[in-house]
């Protein structure tokens, strides 16, 4: 087994890997999107410059207050879920009768500010963060070298993911989710507080992002254009996988993740276009996205 | 709900509107609606579509939040209340269009409204009344049929503990022999000490179950029966509903 489809295993495994990676990211981002967008009908584009606060606040603490990868990892979801909640009691709120536009237009605007100054105060050449030591060093399982870091991130990943998708699909809490999705008024008139459901949903959604920009803070830079370069391709992920939808958003993540990684083995000159590619494949031939309930 | 009952003084109304008014954005679509129920009773709004009945509903539940006036419930004034505070005091509503959850199965429909007040039916009492909804309870909420969702939608805030029920046209739409069952229902429900507010458009069916009659028009009440002069305004009634 020297090669494998004329490709050294070392160099398709180490691909599958980054693949998966790369997909760990989509998954967790695209699933807080797709949980905002179900209840608050917004499309939340400042979740990649709420990702890279996230990162930022990781490096803040273990720069300013000598708090580690660990606190950081508690931490961070924390501090950028207040900001997001007092950002949504603040802004957001007034614009859920609106066309979805205005959602968009007021997420986009303020995904700008937060970059601009976080350049402004950092820079753009990104600050160093480093592996925290319990993760170091990597693995060898024969076939490729795993390094421990990128192993946890995988696996940090999926269980943040499944969690979520179990909360909100199989507990009271996540019915009441569901049902507030469908029908906010009604739910409201059963006793419960949906506007501070919603609140507490945004919070929840921004949190996500910031915990992917911890896990993310050793492997990229912490960098204050982390999250624009990785939020178009969350997007287009979003797009694929179909608005709103859970289980979707975490399938089409991990899935689209190694995609593009294998296309960087088989193809690399496409593997920068794939994903955008299936996105207009998939708008052609189901508008609503593969997992999208089409109303 | 028997609790809050006994505290209550004998005869005192469980709820009173006066001088309700409610909008629409801009358009004013009651004006100055006044009824009371006393604990226990059964009390049908009847008038033509666009009368302002599910309007009166919607706007003692606080779901229509633009309304002036006063609605006092048990004591409390809920004119300036938020749904889900009326809701916690114990009013319950079900809507004319069902409300039934496609992303939630039966028995997760029939769960989500929370408990807010000792008292309520249990889920075994509640598959005693409806028994399809017990044999149903993994299907997916809409799946089921029409007569079943009106149970359902029925069925769900019984668990709450709420003592007045708002049922908004729980007949429309649905065969003979299904609203003859939902009229035994609100009679069994009537006995088990709910107070009941019920909107119809169907005036047999509700003949058959309500202790008194409003009748309504241009977001007005125009007409107060009780239901032993039924027969002697039998007339009079054909010509507000126009049947």
């Amino acid at each position: 087994m020297s090669t494998i489809f004329g490709i050294p295993p070392q160099a398709l495994f180490g691909q599958l890997l980054l693949g998966l990676i790369n997909g760990s990211f989509y998954a967790m981002l695209s699933l807080g999107l797709a949980v905002i967008f179900g209840l608050l009908n917004i499309i939340n584009f400042a979740h990649g410059a709420l990702y890279m606060m996230g990162a930022f606040v990781a490096w803040f603490l273990l720069q300013h207050l000598g708090l580690g990868y660990w606190w950081a990892l508690l931490l961070a979801p924390i501090a950028v879920g207040l900001v997001g909640m007092v950002f949504e009691r603040a802004m957001l709120r007034h614009l859920y009768k609106l066309d979805h536009l205005y959602g968009l237009l007021l997420t986009f605007g303020l995904a700008l500010i937060i970059e601009g100054l976080f350049r402004n105060g950092f820079g753009s050449s990104g600050q160093p963060y480093r592996i925290p030591a319990e993760l170091q060093g990597g693995t060898n399982l024969g076939f490729m070298f795993l390094p421990n870091y990128r192993a946890w991130v995988v696996v940090a990943s999926l269980v943040v993911c499944l969690a979520t998708w179990f909360m909100i699909e199989r507990t009271r809490l996540g019915a009441y989710l569901r049902a507030a999705t469908e029908n906010p008024a009604l739910v409201q008139a059963f006793g419960i507080n949906v506007p501070r459901m919603i609140t507490l949903t945004y919070g929840f959604g921004v949190a996500l992002a910031a915990f992917a920009g911890v896990l993310a803070a050793p492997i990229y830079q912490v960098n204050p254009l982390m999250g624009s370069n990785l939020i178009i391709v969350v997007f287009a992920v979003v797009v694929i996988g179909g608005m709103g939808s859970i289980m979707g958003s975490i399938v089409t993540g991990f899935a689209l993740g190694i995609v593009e990684g294998l296309t960087k083995v088989f193809y690399p000159e496409a593997s920068n276009t794939v994903i955008f590619v299936i996105m207009a494949t998939v708008l052609l031939i189901k508008p609503a996205g593969l997992f999208g309930r089409s109303n | 709900m028997a609790e809050a009952a006994r505290a209550m003084p004998a005869n005192a109304d469980m709820l009173a509107v006066a001088g309700l008014h409610a909008w629409y954005g801009e358009s004013h679509v009651l004006h100055g609606v006044d009824l009371s129920i006393r604990p226990g009773e059964v009390v049908t709004l009847l008038g033509r579509n666009g009368a302002g009945k599910t309007t009166t509903l919607k706007s003692i539940m606080g779901i229509l939040a633009k309304r002036t006036g006063s609605i006092v419930f048990e004591g409390v004034e809920t004119i300036g209340l938020p749904s889900n505070r009326i809701a916690r005091l114990g009013v319950a509503f079900c809507p004319e269009e069902r409300g039934i959850f496609a992303s939630l199965d039966v028995s997760e429909n029939l769960e989500l409204p929370p408990v807010v007040r000792p008292g309520g039916m249990t889920i075994a009492e509640i598959h005693v009344l409806f028994p399809n909804l017990k044999e149903r309870a993994r299907s997916q909420g809409t799946k089921l049929s029409g007569g079943e969702q009106q149970m359902l939608a029925i069925a769900r805030i019984l668990r709450t503990g709420a003592a007045l029920l708002l049922l908004d046209e729980p007949t429309e739409g649905l065969a003979p022999v299904i609203i003859e069952q939902i009229g035994a229902c609100i009679r069994q429900l009537k006995a088990k000490g709910f107070t009941i507010l019920l909107v119809e458009q169907n005036f047999r069916f509700a003949a058959t179950v309500a202790d008194r009659f409003y009748v309504m028009e241009h977001g007005r009440m125009i007409d107060h029966i009780v239901r032993s002069a039924l027969e002697a305004n039998r007339s009079k009634l054909h010509d507000y509903l126009g049947v």
